[in-house]
This record gives C-alpha cells, sequence and structure tokens, in this order.
C-alpha cells in the first residue's frame, strides 16, 4: 500500500479543505534554465499540492506541439537528469508540495531504474509519471520502486477497459492519472458525458484520490464532473502563460 | 519468452491510450491473418497486383568477375519498384478485414508512403501520410504520386522534420482516431505486434527465395544479404532461412561518409540498446537517452532505431551485421547498373556493397543471394548529386 505516500497525503489534504489538488507541470529548465527553480518556488508558495517536473526527452509522443517545443528548448540549453538533482539538493528543502517526475521512459532507462529510484529517495521525489511504460512493461521495475517508495503512476484514458482499469488498480498506486481527451496534451477536451461516466468507473475502481489531466486549461471545464475529481493537472496552459513572460502567481490565482 | 518480445527486445512501450487499438490489431493477425479467405484474398492480390512471385536472378557477368554466385532476388521489380508494397497491400488488406476506412502511414524518403497509398487506392480506403517537412521538400516526387493516388500528405514541422518525427506524428494521430484508422506502419519495428505482423507479411520474400533457390540451383544459399534500416525486407528474406543453420544471414547496415563525427545509421553495429517508437532495440541516442540524429546517402536506412528481431538476432549471433559506407555503396549502385543492367536502389546497393567488398573472404563457388529490395530510379538526383561532389 502507498497511502504512506506525500503524494497520496497532499491530495487528501486539499480535497478535506474542500478544494481540488493543484498539480502543475513544468518541463526541467523552462522557461530558461536560470529560471527554473523560482518558477517552482512560486508555484510552491501559490499553493501546488504536487508539482511534476517534466524531464525533457527528444521524442515524446503522447505530447503536443507545446510541450515538445519546451521539452526541446530545455534540452538544448543542457537539462538532464543531473542536472534536475543538483537543483533538487539546492532547493528541495524550501518546497513544501510533493514532486514527481514526468518523463518518457528511456532517459530514465539510460540513467538506470535502480539508480534514479535511489537518486529519487534521496532527492525527495515521490513518484514516477511515464507516459510510454504501460502495466505490462513496468511489472519488472515494481519492486524497486516500491523499496524505494517511489510510486508508479498510472496513466488511463477514456478508451482504457474496466479490466485494465482494475489491474492498474492492483498496483495501490497513489492516485491515478485520468487522461481526459483522446489524443495528445494539450488538445481540447471532448464530451463532458463520456468523460464523467469513465471517472465514476476510475473512482469505482481505484482507492487512492483521482488526478485529471491532459488539455486543462481552465476550472469552467470541471464544472459538471467535481465530484469525481480529486486533483487537476495543467501542463500546455502553464507553459503558454510562462512563455507570454506572465508569472506563476497570475496563472495559480486563476484557479 | 515474453509476449511480444525477441529474448530482451521487442515489447510495447506505448501510451495506454494505444493498448486497445494495439490489442484489437494483434487479435486480428492472430485470427484474420491465418483464416482462409483471407489468405485467398492476399494470394491473389500479390499475383495480379504486386506481380509476384518477383524472379530470382543469377547474375552472369558479376558471378563470373567474383568467383562465386550472386544470386538477386528481384524486389525491384515488384508494383511501385520496391519489397514496401508486400506490407502495405497486407496491411491493407487486414485494415479492410477489420473494418477500418482509413490507412494512416508515416514516410521519410516516400517510398512507404506511396506503398500505402497505392495499396488504399486499390481498396478504396482513405489514406493520410505524415512526413518530415524536410523530407517533403526533398522527395517532392514522391509527395505527388501520393497525391495522385489519393493521399493526403501531412508535413510534420516538430523535432528533426524527419522520419522519426512523422512516426510521432502518425502515433500521436492514431490515438485521436482509433476507432476508424488502421496505423500501416512501414518497417518491421514499433510496438507488438507490428514488428511480429510486418515480419509475416515480407516473409513472402524469403520464402519464394528459399523455394527458387531450390528449384534452380539444387540447394540452398551459402549466405544471404540485406541492408537494414528498419529491417523490413532483412527480416522478410531471412526469417525463413534461420532454421536453416547452414545459411549464413548478413545484414548490412549505413554508415554515411565514414568520419568519426559524421552521422550515420548503423544503429546495430554502433548504437546500445534503449526504448524508442515502442520498443527495446538498438539505438542512436546519447549516454543520456536522447535520440540522436542518423544519415544515410539511402533514405531509406536513414532511422535512428531498429527492428527488435535484428537486435535479438544479433544478440543470439544467428545474423551477423555490417557497415557500408556511403562511397561504397555509390560504387556498388554504379557496379550492378554497369555489369547487369539493373539499377539498384541505394538501400540495395549497401547489400551489394558488402558482397562485392568482401569477395574476397567469400569462398569461390559459393552461392550469395542479396535482396535487392528496391530499384533506383528514385535515387538518381542523389547520385547525380554525389558524382559531382568527387
Amino acid at each position: 500500500m502507498h497511502y504512506d505516500n506525500i503524494l497520496t497525503r497532499k491530495i487528501q489534504a486539499a480535497v478535506e479543505s474542500g478544494r481540488k489538488a493543484l498539480i502543475p507541470f513544468v518541463p526541467a529548465g523552462f522557461p530558461v534554465k536560470d529560471r527554473f527553480w523560482d518558477v517552482i518556488l512560486e508555484l510552491d508558495a501559490e499553493g501546488a499540492d504536487v508539482i511534476e517536473i517534466g524531464v525533457p526527452f527528444s521524442d515524446p509522443v503522447a505530447d503536443g506541439p507545446v510541450v515538445e517545443k519546451a521539452s526541446i528548448r530545455c534540452l538544448e540549453q543542457g537539462v538532464n537528469l543531473d542536472w534536475i538533482f543538483e537543483g533538487l539538493a539546492e532547493y528541495r528543502d524550501r518546497i513544501r508540495a510533493g514532486l514527481v517526475f514526468m518523463g518518457y521512459f528511456n532517459p530514465f532507462l539510460q540513467y538506470g531504474v535502480d539508480r534514479l529510484a535511489g537518486s529519487c529517495r534521496e532527492a525527495g521525489v515521490s513518484g514516477l509519471i511515464i507516459p510510454d511504460l504501460i502495466l505490462e512493461e513496468a511489472e519488472p521495475y515494481m519492486e524497486m520502486l516500491n523499496e524505494n517508495n517511489l510510486a508508479y503512476i498510472p496513466l488511463v484514458g477514456l478508451n482504457t477497459s474496466l479490466e485494465r482499469l482494475q489491474a492498474y488498480a492492483g498496483l495501490c498506486p497513489a492516485f491515478v492519472y485520468v487522461v481526459s481527451v483522446m489524443g495528445i496534451t494539450g488538445t481540447k477536451t471532448g464530451s463532458m458525458q463520456v468523460l464523467g461516466a469513465k471517472l465514476r468507473q476510475v473512482q469505482d475502481s481505484f482507492e487512492c484520490p483521482v488526478a485529471l489531466g491532459f488539455g486543462i486549461s481552465s476550472k469552467d471545464q470541471l464544472e459538471s464532473i467535481e465530484e469525481h475529481v480529486d486533483a487537476v493537472v495543467f501542463g500546455s496552459a502553464l507553459i503558454n502563460h510562462l512563455d507570454e513572460g506572465r508569472t506563476p502567481r497570475e496563472f495559480m490565482a486563476g484557479w | 519468452m515474453r509476449k511480444g518480445y525477441f529474448g530482451a527486445f521487442g515489447g510495447r512501450f506505448v501510451p495506454e491510450l494505444l493498448v486497445p487499438p494495439l490489442a484489437e490489431l494483434e487479435q486480428a493477425v492472430d485470427n484474420i491473418l491465418p483464416d482462409e479467405a483471407f489468405e485467398k484474398d492476399m494470394d491473389q492480390v500479390c499475383r495480379e497486383f504486386v506481380g509476384r512471385p518477383t524472379p530470382l536472378y543469377l547474375c552472369r557477368n558479376l558471378s563470373a568477375d567474383m568467383g562465386f554466385d550472386v544470386f538477386l532476388k528481384r524486389e525491384d521489380l515488384a508494383h511501385t519498384g520496391a519489397h514496401k508494397i508486400n506490407n502495405t497491400v497486407g496491411q491493407a488488406l487486414l485494415a479492410r478485414h477489420m473494418g477500418k476506412s482509413c490507412l494512416l502511414a508515416e514516410t521519410g524518403a516516400g517510398q512507404h508512403g506511396v506503398a500505402t497509398a497505392t495499396a488504399a487506392a486499390m481498396l478504396g480506403l482513405d489514406c493520410i501520410v505524415f512526413m518530415g517537412a524536410l523530407d517533403v521538400q526533398r522527395q517532392s516526387i514522391n509527395v505527388h504520386r501520393m497525391e495522385l493516388m489519393g493521399a493526403r500528405v501531412e508535413p510534420v514541422e516538430s523535432g528533426t522534420r524527419t522520419l522519426k518525427d512523422a512516426i510521432n506524428a502518425a502515433l500521436r494521430y492514431w490515438i485521436a482516431h482509433q476507432s476508424d484508422t488502421h496505423y500501416c506502419l512501414g518497417s518491421a519495428v514499433g510496438p507488438h505486434p507490428f514488428p511480429l505482423l510486418v515480419r509475416r507479411l515480407q516473409s513472402i520474400i524469403g520464402r519464394e527465395s528459399r523455394e527458387q533457390m531450390l528449384q534452380q540451383t539444387g540447394s540452398l544459399p551459402d549466405t544471404v544479404v540485406a541492408c537494414v534500416g528498419g529491417g523490413s525486407n532483412a527480416i522478410g528474406i531471412f526469417h525463413p532461412f534461420i532454421q536453416d543453420t547452414g545459411v549464413e544471414l548478413v545484414g548490412v547496415e549505413a554508415g554515411g561518409r565514414g568520419g568519426p563525427d559524421d552521422h550515420h545509421s548503423s544503429t546495430l553495429s554502433r548504437g546500445t540498446p534503449g526504448v524508442l517508437h515502442g520498443t527495446h532495440t538498438f539505438l542512436l541516442q546519447s549516454i543520456e537517452g536522447q535520440i540522436l540524429p542518423s544519415h544515410s546517402v539511402a533514405p531509406g536506412l536513414d532511422y535512428p532505431g531498429v527492428g527488435p528481431e535484428h537486435a535479438f538476432l544479433k544478440d543470439s549471433s544467428r545474423a551477423r551485421y555490417e557497415v557500408i559506407h556511403d562511397r561504397q555503396a555509390l560504387d556498388a549502385f554504379n557496379l550492378l547498373s554497369r555489369k547487369e543492367g539493373i539499377i539498384p536502389a541505394l538501400e540495395s546497393a549497401h547489400a551489394v556493397a558488402w558482397v562485392s567488398e568482401s569477395r574476397d573472404h567469400i569462398r569461390p563457388g559459393s552461392k550469395v543471394l542479396i535482396n535487392l529490395s528496391g530499384r533506383g530510379d528514385k535515387d538518381l538526383d542523389i547520385v547525380r548529386e554525389q558524382m559531382a561532389e568527387v
């Protein structure tokens, strides 16, 4: 059971205080390396409950153009896992939010999954969201992740069957991440009715909190499905906002 | 062996949203492909549309020069001028049996895109092809061919604007359009079941060759040689020979210009294992796992990954993989044109080049079978440019 995981506790605390937990996503080194940790500290100060740090990859197949461009900009500045861990060694104490890495599998695999688990534990990173590591492929690594109290956060979607939802639920994750669209990050959301039905199924299958992401840009979108969601992830909308030179504070104020 | 794996290689490293269409495809591969009605359909299309069986040709002049028998499997004579059509007509038929109305494809230089557009037109399916914006500029004739056959060509502006980015774009499109669209992947790469599906459709090359060798010469070849980019023509000719342990299998990768800092496409020979486009295989990547640009004078070999089954064949030493540089491939291009009256694709010229370069190490009197995977008319501009540089 992962319920002692800080990620679960952070989300539950937000829900208990009568609001949705807020999970901003920022690619490491965005908008530029020098400003990245200030952005993280400001998001934290403005009420982020969990922060997703994007580990950039050259071929982000689940992402739309906004995240892809941002990731490539970060890679061009030489961002890698070592740089992220160095920054965490310096700043982690000042961040209250739970931290997760969101990134594609290959950079983690090349770093070494066992080494990664150890580094995450030391650096205070509590979970991994890996969009191209499905249940069957994650299986060989589960024990190692569990030993390091590093949560594997499953992504599920509108076309994920009940059987697969239950298989993911069997992993007792810290939270489950529901992809709100049949598409990539930054895609406009479709029918709220379909999404609501799937969210109910997810809620029934999982004991852990439910986070919703991909294509979420404003609070209004959640109106009809609010009761089925514990946390909201925003990436593309935040990246666009920061890219326009505006502050994390202004963005968080909208939530 | 784990499902969808070839030893340590293969698998299904994809977003969860692609699991249902891949599972649907896997079921179709298991159930529809072996079905008698499908086999009949496929057989008829192969004979009447593709022009199979393609001939096995003993090179008269080259063989005399080299002191051993050089046989060419003439995939260059298949419709659209390359082996790519074997895969696309098979997948198009499968898509129709699955009730899909649209074929989706990625393409590098445009050969697979043209072959997909061809199959789609033949079966009355819609067709959308993602192609790197850089390749759209470089290969405008192929864009025109695809459009003539009714395909929509979408230039891809992201990343390096080449083949690998076209695959990313196709996978993204498939996520959103999986209900009515079949992704007709062009090589024996990608997530399970694609490497298996493409191998099954391309194995017709090896099955025919094996039979033709026995019929025309009374015995199997000593060596089978094929170029390897993603590796579909190679796995197609290798696979029916895998149990024939006396037959040596040689895959030839593209070494690019060959300088120490030059880009190349020798994934198996000089790459390292990792995960790209849904599969665990050898890749050209940085130590941090970022994918590196590839290069070859042959556009069809220009890919930073390789089919997972080749990674396994290398690992288990059943096949070996060698490197041929641009210059050597161009020499072989000229050699085969001049000596045999056959202009090979620059991709296939890599396989010819390895045989020519290895002539002193090949036993006199032995039989070498080369998969001539495509014809070279498409490459005349590149060759002219390269010759001007010399």
